[in-house]
C-alpha cells in the first residue's frame, strides 16, 4: 500500500512538471508574441534595458546579448534552462551570474526576480494561511448551524449575510473595512506595514488582520452555504438513521456520521481555493497595500515587466499543482473508496 | 387484544405527518402486541404505514415535524412520552432496527468494525480493544468468514449479503429485547435472501428476542412471522398466526396481496391478479372503509363500508379482522371466490 502511494505521488509530480512546463511556454509565448504584433521590435524591447537615452549601437548589442533576436523557442528555451541550471547575462560591462532557479531580470528595476519573489511569498503566505482557517473555521460552523436549524431565523440570517458575502467584491468589503477600523477608529495601521512572523508575531497579526477578515467574509460565506447544502443532504441519508438508530447522541450523529460526510467535497474546494490564493490574492493585496505576490504580478502587468509576470505565473502554476496533489492525496485519506481505486 | 405476557405493546399509535398538502396520516390508531421469542410480520403496499410505526416505535421520529400520539410500552416503559433522551438510551440497547439497503444504510468512510465497535460502546462502557473483540465475535456470530480480518473492512469492500449480515451484527451487538427488520431481503440477491432470514431465526432463537419483521413480500413472514399483521392504509385490517393468513384470511385486502403473490404450484397460464385501483391518499383517506373503493365486496352490505370505519374486531381464536362483511359472506367469497385461483 505504501508502495503505490509512492508510485502514485511520484507520477503526479511527473505530471506536474509537464504541466509546469506547458503553463510557462504559453505565458512565455503570450508575452513574447503579443508585443511583437503590436508592433514592437527586439530593438524596443531592448530599449527597456539600457534606457531611453542610449546609442542605437548599444540597443542592438543588448538585444543580442539578450538574444532577443532569436526564434521564439530558443528564447524560452535560454530561459527555461535558467529556470533549472541558472544563467549568465553578458551586460558587456561584465558577466553577471543569476543561480538558478534563474527567472531573469525585472526590465524595471534591473533586481532578478526570484529574490524579489521570495520575499513576497511570506506576505502571501500569511494571508492565505490565516484567512483560510478563519474562514473554514466559521464558515463549516455557521453551515452546519443553518442546516441543523433550517428555516429558523438563525438560518435566514445567515444566508441572507452570506448571499452578500458572496455577492460583494473585497475592493468594496476592503475598502469600507480599511475606512471604519482603520482610518476612523484607528484599531489597526492602514496597509502596506508587513512584519514577518518571526520578527513580531502581534504586528504580524495586527496588520494582517483587517485583510484576513475581508478575504474570510468572502469565503465562509461560501463555504457557509457549501457546507449548509452538503449537511442538508448528508443528514437524509441512512447511515445517519443507523446511527441514530444504535443510540448515538444527537452530536455526535452531526459531527461523526454527518459532518464527517459532508466535509469531503469541501475539503476538496478549500485545497483549490488556498492553492489558488498563494499564487497571489490580487485584489486583497492591492486594497490593503500588501506586498504579496498578487501585487507583485499586478505591478508587473501595469509596467509590461515580462519576467515578472512569468515568475509569478510559474510559482502560482506550482502551487496550484501541489495544492491539487495534496487535495487528491488527502482525498483518499477522508474517502476510503477513493483508496481501493 | 390486552396481553400481560407482551414485551412490546402498541396502543392506538397515531403518527401524523403535517405537510404543505394537509396532514398526512401516516399511521392512525394501530394497536399490537408482541412476546418475547415472538415474530410478527408487519406486511402491506408501499405508504401502508409499515415503516413509520417501526420508526416511531425506535423513537427515531422523536424531535422532528411528527405528531405522535397512542402508546408504545417496551417492558412496561411507555415511550410515545417518554424524553428523545430516554428512548435514546434503550435505542440500540434493548430495541435495535435493521434497514432495507445495507449499503447506504452504513457510513461509507468508516470500517465495518468501527461501526459496531461504536454501537456496543454508546450502551457499554469498555476499552475499544475489548469492544473489538466483541465486533469480531458478533461477526463470527452472523456467519462472516475471516472475522478478524473483515472488521477492519469498509462497507464497501462487503457483498450485499455481507453487509446484511454486519448490519445485523451491528443491531445485535448489544444483546437487544427487540430487533426490528425493516425490508431486511429485498435490496439482496434471492440466493441470499433465504440466508439472511435463517439468519434471522437462529439469532433469535438463540437471543429470544421479541423480532418485527416488516415487509411487502408475503414469502418472507411465510418463513419467519409467528403472528403477521396486514396493514391498510395506516391501520391494522387483519392480524392472525401465520396459518390464519395464509390458510383462512378474511380481509379481501388479503386476499388481493395474497391473489397477486406468485406462487410455484399455480398453473402458469393462470394469471397473477393484481389488486385493482392505487393505494389510497394519506391525507385524503376513504371514507368508511379505507379499502371500500378497491374492494370487489363493498356492495353487499348495504354501504355501510363507505360510510362507517370497520373496527378491528377478533372473528375468533385471536384472529382479527376490520371488515363489514358477515363471517358467512366472507367465508362464502373465500371458498367460491378466492380459494380456487390462488
Amino acid at each position: 500500500m505504501p508502495g503505490t502511494v509512492i508510485t502514485y505521488i511520484v507520477r503526479r509530480l511527473i505530471a506536474a512538471i509537464g504541466l509546469l512546463i506547458i503553463v510557462s511556454a504559453i505565458t512565455f509565448s503570450i508575452f513574447y508574441l503579443v508585443p511583437r504584433w503590436a508592433g514592437a521590435s527586439p530593438e524596443t524591447l531592448a530599449n527597456r534595458y539600457v534606457g531611453r537615452a542610449a546609442t542605437e549601437e548599444t540597443v542592438k548589442l543588448t538585444a543580442e546579448r539578450l538574444g532577443l533576436y532569436d526564434p521564439i523557442a530558443v528564447q524560452y528555451w535560454n530561459w527555461a534552462k535558467g529556470v533549472v541550471v541558472g544563467a549568465e547575462y553578458d551586460y558587456g560591462a561584465g558577466v553577471e551570474r543569476c543561480p538558478a532557479p534563474c527567472l531573469g531580470y525585472s526590465f524595471i528595476t534591473k533586481q532578478p526576480v526570484w529574490p524579489e519573489l521570495l520575499d513576497r511569498i511570506p506576505v502571501t503566505l500569511s494571508l492565505a494561511a490565516g484567512a483560510s482557517i478563519l474562514w473554514l473555521v466559521f464558515g463549516v460552523a455557521i453551515g452546519v448551524l443553518s442546516a441543523l436549524r433550517r428555516g429558523s431565523i438563525f438560518d435566514r440570517a445567515a444566508m441572507t449575510v452570506a448571499l452578500a458575502g458572496v455577492s460583494l467584491p473585497i475592493f468594496f468589503t476592503g475598502l469600507i473595512s480599511l475606512a471604519f477600523f482603520s482610518y476612523r477608529l484607528g484599531w489597526t495601521k492602514p496597509g502596506g506595514t508587513f512584519v514577518p512572523l518571526t520578527d513580531n508575531p502581534v504586528l504580524w497579526a495586527q496588520a494582517l488582520i483587517l485583510p484576513w477578515i475581508t478575504l474570510a467574509f468572502l469565503f465562509s460565506a461560501q463555504y457557509a452555504r457549501l457546507t449548509r447544502a452538503g449537511m442538508l443532504e448528508t443528514m437524509n441519508e441512512d447511515f445517519i438513521r443507523t446511527a441514530r438508530a444504535k443510540g448515538l447522541k444527537e452530536r455526535n450523529v452531526v459531527v461523526q456520521h454527518g459532518l464527517r460526510g459532508a466535509l469531503t467535497p469541501i475539503l476538496t474546494i478549500f485545497g483549490l481555493d488556498v492553492g489558488l490564493l498563494l499564487g497571489g490574492a490580487v485584489l486583497t493585496e492591492k486594497t490593503f497595500s500588501l506586498p504579496g505576490l498578487g501585487k507583485y504580478a499586478v505591478d508587473g502587468i501595469v509596467a509590461n515587466d515580462l519576467p515578472k509576470i512569468l515568475g509569478v505565473t510559474l510559482v502560482a502554476a506550482v502551487f496550484i499543482v501541489l495544492a491539487n496533489l495534496i487535495v487528491d492525496l488527502l482525498y483518499a485519506v477522508v474517502d476510503p473508496r477513493v483508496r481501493a481505486k | 387484544m390486552t396481553n400481560d405476557n407482551a414485551f412490546l405493546s402498541v396502543r392506538d399509535l397515531r403518527v401524523h405527518f403535517p405537510t404543505d398538502d394537509g396532514l398526512v396520516k401516516s399511521v392512525d390508531g394501530l394497536s399490537f402486541d408482541l412476546e418475547r421469542g415472538k415474530t410478527l410480520g408487519i406486511v402491506g403496499e408501499s405508504g401502508s404505514g409499515k415503516s413509520v410505526t417501526s420508526l416511531s416505535i425506535m423513537g427515531l421520529h422523536k424531535g422532528g415535524s411528527a405528531r405522535i400520539s397512542g402508546e408504545v410500552l417496551l417492558d412496561g416503559q411507555e415511550l410515545v412520552s417518554s424524553s428523545s433522551e430516554e428512548v435514546r438510551l434503550l435505542r440500540g440497547k434493548r430495541m435495535a432496527m435493521i434497514f432495507q439497503d445495507p449499503l447506504s444504510a452504513m457510513h461509507p468512510y468508516y470500517t465495518v468494525g468501527h461501526q459496531i465497535i461504536e454501537a456496543y460502546r454508546v450502551h457499554n462502557n469498555v476499552s475499544k480493544a475489548v469492544a473489538k473483540k466483541h465486533a469480531i465475535e458478533m461477526l463470527d456470530r452472523v456467519g462472516i468468514p475471516q472475522p478478524d480480518k473483515r472488521v477492519d473492512a469498509y462497507p464497501h469492500q462487503f457483498s450485499g449479503g455481507m453487509r446484511q449480515r454486519a448490519m445485523i451484527a451491528m443491531a445485535l451487538s448489544c444483546d437487544p429485547d427487540l430487533l426490528i427488520a425493516d425490508e431486511p431481503t429485498t435490496a439482496l440477491d434471492v440466493t441470499v435472501q433465504a440466508q439472511i432470514l435463517d439468519l434471522i431465526r437462529d439469532l433469535q432463537s438463540e437471543f429470544n428476542s421479541a423480532v418485527i419483521i416488516i415487509t411487502h413480500d408475503l414469502g418472507v413472514v411465510a418463513e419467519l412471522a409467528d403472528h403477521i399483521q396486514v396493514m391498510y392504509a395506516g391501520r391494522a385490517i387483519e392480524y392472525g398466526t401465520a396459518e390464519d393468513i395464509f390458510d383462512r384470511p378474511q380481509h379481501p385486502y388479503t386476499w388481493g396481496l395474497l391473489g397477486s403473490m406468485p406462487r410455484i404450484d399455480r398453473e402458469r397460464t393462470e394469471r397473477l391478479i393484481p389488486i385493482k385501483g392505487t393505494p389510497p391518499s394519506l391525507i385524503n383517506v376513504p371514507k368508511g372503509c379505507a379499502f371500500n373503493p378497491r374492494c370487489n365486496y363493498a356492495h353487499l352490505n348495504g354501504g355501510a363500508s363507505e360510510t362507517e370505519r370497520p373496527e378491528l374486531l377478533d372473528s375468533g381464536a385471536g384472529h382479527m379482522v376490520a371488515c363489514h362483511l358477515s363471517p358467512q359472506e366472507r367465508q362464502k367469497a373465500w371458498e367460491t371466490d378466492i380459494k380456487p385461483k390462488l
